[in-house]
């Protein structure tokens, strides 16, 4: 027990990594400000243009997204950071992690959207259209507004998952907040500061956990 | 475009890497199927016990649950592999990999299969229970087959997404895929073996993140 507790909960080795899991923990605040709003407004792209009229678009669209689903994040952020370098494209690691999260998030948060989307009636669009508003203002004040309550609990459990995502930056030595606590892992030998990064997240993460089974519950009843 | 064919599928490195690239897609698959049947069952079992009500077990299988739900998977992983070891459990690294996201995809299978156990209208549970059927009759003959069926959906898309994750076991050396493909790309001096890699997931989980599109459409769970 004792080694138990030395190993996975040593306060002192807690107390001296603190600071530099600190540091960390901001590149991992920086890195969700960079990557969660890139992929909602790339995700309501990636919608507009899987519902496009054009069959062309459309099928392109759905085949790009399955295809980013498919692949692991990990294995698109390896490939953009090592592989195009061979193609002569060579991207600092927070480019890299942008771009390789930029395509795996749009594709998630697409999928959430064109749900959202083809849950509101076609009714709503006709009735808007009818009125005079522009295919524009029907999207922007009348479509989206329903289409995103509708999908709520999705995009705001889609957001943890992305927030989480960024743990694997820690690859690329992307110094966030695993990749700190995980240097000082290797210094101490001891797995605490991976532990209070592990709290770390919990903190930031178990209330909006919380939240969305509280919002999927209300939602089906 | 000569040029790039060169880079990322020059012929006589995929003929030399292929054999490589192959056993790494088995040990995918083995830790794959592996997760999908362990974490599925640990997920239906913590929802069956959790529909006994018992107030001190639930709290606990909450609390799990949410812990598992709201960790970044690599985080588990490493805190297994390196702090295990350490208090004198030695476990091989896939097997590490297995059991941590088995116990990832118990956690969110448990709260989709529960959604779906509380889902099912009360007046089903009395009529069965009127009939002479005892709790776990209930639950077995008439609640769960319900429950199942309308969890399809969620549980197909969020097991895909958690096997994909056996991708994070070449952070710890296991020989899967991705770890292959960086092995062999550093050896060869190429992104030929990363195209490779990055094929075979392409392969491996197309079908199924297509089937997860059919089953979206022909199972639909709508919520309103």
């Amino acid at each position: 027990m004792d080694a138990l507790i030395h190993q996975f909960f040593n306060l002192d080795i807690m107390a001296r990594a603190l600071p530099l899991v600190l540091q960390g923990l901001q590149m991992t605040l920086l890195l969700c400000l960079v990557v969660i709003p890139l992929g909602l407004a790339g995700g309501l792209l990636f919608a507009l243009a899987s519902l496009s009229g054009s069959r062309t678009v459309r099928w392109g669209m759905i085949v790009a997204i399955d295809f980013f689903r498919a692949v692991p994040p990990l294995v698109l952020l390896i490939f953009v950071y090592s592989g195009l370098p061979f193609a002569g494209i060579r991207l600092s690691p927070i480019a890299a992690v942008a771009l390789a999260f930029f395509l795996n998030t749009s594709s998630y948060y697409g999928e959430i959207y064109r749900a959202g989307i083809e849950s509101v009636g076609r009714g709503q669009w006709d009735a808007a259209r009818s009125t005079g508003l522009s295919a524009f203002q029907t999207l922007t004040s009348v479509v989206l507004p329903q289409a995103v309550r509708n999908v709520l609990p999705d995009l705001v459990s889609n957001t943890v998952e992305v927030v989480k995502l960024t743990s694997i930056a820690s690859v690329v030595a992307l110094p966030e907040m695993l990749y700190s606590a995980d240097m000082a892992r290797s210094v101490t030998f001891n797995a605490s500061p991976i532990v209070l990064a592990a709290a770390i997240y919990l903190v930031m993460l178990w209330p909006v956990v919380r939240l969305i089974s509280r919002l999927e519950r209300r939602m089906a009843s | 475009m000569n040029a790039f064919l060169e880079t990322f599928f020059k012929p006589n490195l995929i003929a030399q890497y292929l054999p490589s690239i192959l056993k790494g897609v088995l040990v995918t698959i083995e830790i794959a199927v592996g997760v999908v049947i362990t974490g599925l069952i640990l997920g239906l079992a913590l929802a069956v016990v959790r529909a006994f009500q018992i107030k001190a077990v639930n709290a606990l299988i909450v609390v799990l649950v949410d812990m598992f739900r709201a960790l970044p998977p690599l985080v588990i992983v490493l805190i297994v592999y390196f702090g295990l070891p350490n208090v004198g459990i030695n476990i091989p690294s896939f097997a590490v990999l297995w059991l941590v996201l088995s116990l990832v995809l118990a956690a969110f299978a448990e709260e989709i299969f529960w959604a779906g156990i509380l889902s099912v209208p009360k007046g089903q549970w009395e009529a069965a229970r009127s009939t002479g059927f005892n709790f776990l009759g209930t639950l077995g003959y008439i609640v769960l087959p319900q429950a199942v069926r309308l969890t399809v959906p969620p549980i197909t898309n969020r097991t895909v997404a958690i096997t994909k994750n056996t991708a994070l076991g070449t952070v710890i050396g296991v020989p899967e895929i991705l770890s292959q493909a960086t092995t062999a790309q550093s050896f060869s001096g190429s992104a030929t073996p990363l195209m490779m890699g990055a094929i075979a997931y392409i392969v491996l989980f197309v079908p199924v993140v297509a089937l997860g599109r059919y089953i979206e459409t022909r199972f639909a769970w709508r919520r309103n």
